[in-house]
């Protein structure tokens, strides 16, 4: 507290971001979060910034109306004040560059956030995630595949868990050999089996070959992975970057791996993009769509130029590519990147959830996100610039996996459990640093900070909300008939994730959500169900037998005929039913999945929308416009849960 | 003329099939007056049934004696045909060209089309102007319906039927007619129930270069003031498009002589810009080579996004001087006949409840589109694919009901009826077996005796069976004006419309299904509860009475 000098301004402005409009508040300053509290309205709107959200503050030049503050956030809401007096504005400003940038672990939210549960609710808490069981239920261990002790004490890798599996075939001075050959000592270890074809998904870092050199661990290693599999006589190697940047590491004493010495691999470049690349180009996209008046061609020139889009398909493309290897051609596949903790992770995870429907649940997303981005060392705390930054470790990988998921969403609505709420309300915390999921580095590091003992589990608590971020179109049904996702990579199928980007600017998101709506809808329908019960167990006291419920599931055909045919005109020989087929053509797509299911902060209904915050045209001023109904901000859950 | 003699082959055997995503069909070809038609021998397998109309352009290519049409349609569909035999290939080749071509309105096929459904209502009686006028004279007596183009002399372009203000006669509005382009005075458009107040719409007045100037023009506008008030008159043109329109004897309303009006410019594009913009969309989105720069500069050079941008902000404009600003709108851009009807016709959408049901939106599409002179004729007699060089098509028509699209993704819940009403409307307007978008204005629908030798597609659409596809499951009745919102990030492609033969829908399709079935299991929940409710009622008063007695 020591560092707020001023908790209090009122008569604080807080300007939206795309139209003129503003509204009159309190500034509150807390020792963890920023509040602006609306005066004299009566739906008065609330604005939460958790200090571990800002990404960077900066205070303008002073205007006639006072001095403007502008905070910008990692979840890339965006908000503009202007305090009427200077030495107000100077004071939050100072408080909160120095609040924005903690110095140590100890003064991370998570630390002091409590959520009113005892020690044993938190533990159960951390118990959800359990991945030897999630191993287990891959079918490792087994015959070809074995647990490996070699990294209990995280001698071998300081980066990876304790628990890794191995062939049964590599030996311990085998691995000890590989890993010594492999940048940070990340060795191939296996994340995914594929248990139809006893397919591997194997990770590693880059090869130190440099231009010659060769190890023969190494060597004997990969061969394990390929004897270890009887369906496939080769493995695929996938370097996850371009060939250039490979080149260049050889340079380094790194690289990739020489064909020549390793017997049976088939290497393949994908060409991914590094993280520096990634954050230039999330730069740009975010420079691209906050600019006011944005023109239709600005934005779709500014979307290209930003090459964010192109980003994302490439990361698509690689996991395609590693789903088909392994479930077509059943081959294993081994992937990486230079560290193996970045592209690596993005492919390998994405490429997972191509496979294997269990990862597209709630509880199964949660597991990947565990196994392949936390246990095995994506480095969240430089990635998410949770302390002592530096700039140049900053960028948005786990972001990037989020939003190639959520392209998939849009591809197949009914294949996973969770709406797209679920994935952003993720990004939300891996930023807020609330919970200890994503803290630290590495596994090593969390326990040295023992955060299962002083910090609260995240996936606890997305469970206990679980209602808001499911599915309702979701059917469990799809997982059997589609195990294996084979999206379209065309590229008009990649579009821009507005309610990412512009989670925060209410004015460009649709009025009335289907999602909402549905969601409501599933709600209502659950409890009808209830009262049909109740009723029928109350009439059979009279004596009245009733017929059993219908089941919810429906006697209809679940396979639509094939793809109809529109406009046959006036065909005079098809039937009605043939007809009808015609026009059925799709509503849903991404209209499906559009708003914050239930979200407590008033009802964003068509009431909200106004002409004037849509900034139509050149009418301002002319014959005094009326004023607004207050905005209310769209603010899922955040401001609730954070306090 | 005999259809027979441009059919040369009337049948080939063993011509194979090709449609995107779906199995390749072996059959036979047919080719009648008016149809293609592919059929397999056997059963259940989907027969193909082609309009000549429908049909943009072809291709064809030979490898040995296979021969290969491509064949590419009006609704964006592309379908390959092999046919074996050079000279069939050739034969069918260019039957289909004969016959896709025909330039006579009275050989299409709507002319030949016998309903196999029995018309219960007609669509051609549907929508009479007196029934729109009986509403108007509901809400106010300031307006009049006036038989000064019954014989369509004043304004060809107009119906017989027009409604202007009370107190205006019928010499001011000739007078009036002679001072706009092609005599389309300013008419009533819409009235705002919630205010009184109104929008109308005209073409460009001819002002030319020495300023003329014509009083019973004036006259007749500022009668649809109230006193004190002034009025915005939207010209859909830029003003330097307006200022060159002068030389050619059109012009603006020069503020000296319309002082209580305000004017503001707009840059909707003319017809031949927002053709080449769809022919570039859709050969974006057909492009099947994957890179994420190329389809993202094609899709902006094509202009197509910027377009519909233009057109909704405009008509959001409009909206928004009527219902926010209080004041009364005038319309027009150059004939009138196309951006005006555009702005028109959606900020009625925006601010009228009413067109947002299915029969108000037909009522609109009648009123401000086919009554209104929209040529369709002209506009729609080509398509993206078209090789030959643009007369006056153009998808005016098309970019509207995007438009409405776009409205109606960011309200779901707020139209009765569903995207697929807008695809079909888009597909009818191109071509179809009913008579109702032939023509080019009222006077021709009139010459050609559509209502008389053709049925109207409304006879067909509002049929209940029919509708039925149409419904929006989620519609909830709402008398709010409706806010889109019009940033880049907003507007999305009509995917439904433009990607619709480039993709696979069944697992959209399977999720609409899915969300189709949540709601109406909802309303069989709903009833069950109520019928259960009653039954207990009934038998607790029953017992009550058993028990009193006692």
């Amino acid at each position: 507290m020591e560092h707020i000098r001023t908790p209090k301004v009122e008569q604080v402005k807080l300007l939206d971001r795309f139209s003129n409009k503003s509204v009159i508040g309190t500034l509150h300053l807390t020792a963890t979060h920023l509040i602006f509290v609306e005066s004299n309205s009566t739906s008065a709107q609330e604005i939460w910034i958790l200090h571990h959200h800002i990404a960077s503050v900066e205070k303008l030049s002073l205007t006639t109306s006072g001095c403007p503050l502008l905070i910008q956030c990692r979840n890339f809401r965006l908000v503009h004040f202007v305090i009427p007096r200077e030495r107000d504005c100077h004071d939050i400003y100072s408080s909160l560059l120095r609040l924005l940038r903690p110095v140590s672990y100890d003064e991370l939210y998570a630390f002091s956030y409590n959520p009113k549960q005892n020690d044993q609710q938190r533990e159960e808490g951390w118990q959800l995630i359990d991945l030897a069981a999630e191993f287990e239920r891959m079918g490792v261990p087994c015959d070809q595949w074995q647990l490996t002790d070699v990294n209990r004490e995280y001698k071998v890798c300081e980066t990876y868990p304790r628990d890794l599996y191995v062939p049964i075939t590599a030996s311990k001075p085998i691995i000890v050999g590989s890993s010594r050959f492999r940048s940070k000592g990340r060795f191939p270890v296996l994340t995914y089996f594929y248990q139809e074809k006893k397919a591997a998904v194997c990770r590693c870092s880059q090869p130190l070959s440099g231009f010659s050199a060769r190890c023969l661990e190494d060597e004997h290693m990969l061969q394990a992975i390929s004897k270890a599999n009887h369906n496939s006589r080769y493995v695929y190697v996938m370097d996850t970057r371009p060939k250039l940047n490979a080149l260049a590491n050889r340079a380094a004493g790194k690289g990739y791996e020489n064909e020549d010495n390793y017997s049976n691999i088939r290497f393949q470049f994908v060409g991914i993009e590094n993280i520096h690349v990634m954050r230039g180009s999330l730069q740009k996209l975010l420079e691209v769509v906050g600019t006011r008046s944005l023109s239709m061609t600005d934005y779709l020139v500014g979307l290209e130029n930003s090459g964010w889009l192109r980003h994302i398909k490439a990361i698509m493309d690689a996991a395609i590519f590693l789903a088909k290897a392994v479930t077509v051609e059943g081959a294993s596949v081994l992937v990486h990147c230079s560290d193996g903790w970045d592209r690596t992770a993005q492919v390998c995870a994405l490429g997972s959830l191509l496979m294997d429907p269990y990862y597209r649940t709630i509880k199964g997303f949660m597991v990947l996100i565990e196994k392949d981005w936390i246990s095995f060392g994506h480095k969240f705390a430089d990635r998410c610039d949770q302390l002592d930054p530096d700039p140049k470790e900053v960028s948005p990988i786990f972001t990037q996996f989020l939003e190639c998921v959520w392209q998939l969403t849009e591809q197949f609505p009914q294949a996973f459990e969770f709406s797209e709420w679920f994935l952003i309300q993720i990004h939300e915390h891996v930023h807020s640093c609330q919970f200890g999921n994503f803290l630290g580095n590495s596994q090593r590091q969390r326990e040295v900070l023992q955060l299962k003992e002083r910090t609260y589990s995240l996936w606890a608590h997305l469970l206990s909300e679980k209602q808001n971020y499911l599915n309702p179109v979701y059917s469990p049904s799809f997982a059997e008939s589609h195990p294996v996702l084979e999206p379209s990579t065309q590229a008009c199928h990649f579009k821009f994730w507005r309610n990412m980007y512009h989670q925060y600017d209410r004015s460009m998101h649709p009025r009335q959500s289907i999602l909402k709506q549905v969601l409501t809808f599933k709600e209502s329908n659950r409890e009808l169900e209830g009262t049909v019960q109740a009723l029928k167990t109350k009439l059979q006291k009279f004596g009245v037998s009733t017929s059993p419920l219908k089941p919810q599931t429906p006697p209809r055909e679940r396979s639509l005929p094939p793809r109809p045919q529109s406009l046959i005109l006036g065909a005079p020989l098809l039937s009605r039913k043939e007809v009808q087929q015609e026009e059925d053509e799709e509503v849903f797509g991404e209209e499906a999945r559009e708003d914050a299911p239930a979200s407590t902060d008033g009802e964003r209904t068509v009431e909200g929308s106004s002409a004037t915050e849509n900034g139509y045209g050149e009418l301002t001023g002319s014959f005094g416009s009326k004023n607004e109904p207050a905005v209310v901000t769209l603010e899922f859950g955040v401001a609730r849960m954070t306090c | 003329m005999e259809f027979a003699e441009l059919i040369k082959t009337p049948r080939v055997d063993g011509v194979v099939l090709h449609r995107p995503f779906m199995p390749t069909v072996e059959g036979t070809l047919c080719l009648t007056g008016h149809h293609l038609i592919l059929s397999s021998r056997q059963d259940n397998t989907e027969e193909l049934w082609l309009l000549h109309a429908n049909i943009d352009s072809t291709e064809k290519r030979f490898v040995g004696s296979l021969g290969t049409i491509i064949v590419k349609c009006k609704d964006l569909r592309v379908i390959q045909l092999d046919i074996p035999g050079m000279e069939e290939c050739l034969n069918i080749a260019s039957s289909i060209e004969a016959l896709s071509t025909l330039d006579s309105v009275s050989l299409m096929y709507p002319f030949f089309y016998r309903p196999l459904f029995e018309v219960i209502e007609d669509g051609w009686q549907s929508f009479a102007p007196e029934e729109s006028f009986r509403d108007l004279e509901s809400m106010t007596d300031e307006w009049r319906l006036s038989e000064v183009n019954k014989d369509f002399s004043v304004c060809p372009s107009y119906p017989s039927l027009l409604t202007v203000p009370k107190d205006i006669d019928d010499e001011s509005l000739c007078k009036a007619a002679s001072f706009r382009h092609g005599g389309r005075f300013p008419v009533l458009s819409y009235y705002h129930k919630k205010n009184g107040m109104v929008m109308m719409r005209a073409a460009q007045p001819l002002t030319g270069t020495n300023g003329r100037r014509c009083k019973e023009d004036e006259k007749l506008i500022n009668a649809t003031l109230c006193a004190g008030k002034r009025g915005y008159i939207i010209d859909t043109r830029t003003i330097a498009v307006a200022q060159q329109a002068k030389a050619r004897g059109g012009g603006f309303e020069q503020e000296a002589n319309y002082p209580q009006w305000r004017r503001i410019h707009k840059a909707i594009e003319r017809s031949n810009v927002l053709q080449d913009s769809l022919i570039k969309l859709v050969e974006a989105c057909n492009d099947q080579s994957h890179s994420m720069d190329r389809w993202l500069s094609k899709l902006e050079a094509s202009n197509w996004q910027s377009n519909v941008k233009e057109i909704l902000t405009t008509a959001c404009l409009a909206a928004q001087c009527i219902d926010r600003e209080g004041a009364s709108v005038l319309v027009h851009g150059t004939e009138g006949t196309d951006s005006t009807l555009q702005v028109t016709s959606l900020a009625q959408i925006i601010l009228d409840p009413a067109c947002r049901t299915i029969r108000g939106f037909e009522a609109l599409i009648e009123r401000e589109w086919l009554q209104a002179g929209h040529p369709f004729h002209q506009r729609c007699a080509q398509s993206a694919y078209s090789n030959g060089k643009p007369r006056s098509e153009a998808p005016v028509f098309l970019l509207f009901l995007d438009c409405v699209w776009q409205i109606l993704r960011q309200f779901p819940c707020s139209f009765q009826f569903n995207e697929n009403l807008l695809i079909m409307l888009f597909e009818h307007a191109y071509t179809s077996q009913f008579g109702t978008f032939l023509g080019n204005c009222v006077a021709e629908r009139g010459k050609l005796q559509l209502s008389q030798k053709t049925v109207s597609l409304w006879s067909w659409v509002n049929r209940p069976q029919e509708l039925e596809r149409f419904l929006n499951p989620l519609y909830e009745p709402n008398n709010l004006v409706i806010w889109p919102s019009v940033a880049p990030q907003s507007l999305l492609l009509w995917e439904g419309v433009f990607l619709r033969w480039n993709r696979s829908t069944k697992c959209l399709d399977e999720a609409y299904q899915e969300m189709v079935h949540i709601i109406e299991y909802n309303k069989e929940l709903q009833n069950k509860v109520n019928s259960l409710r009653r039954q207990l009622a009934q038998l607790e008063t029953e017992d009550k009475m058993v028990a009193d007695l006692k």
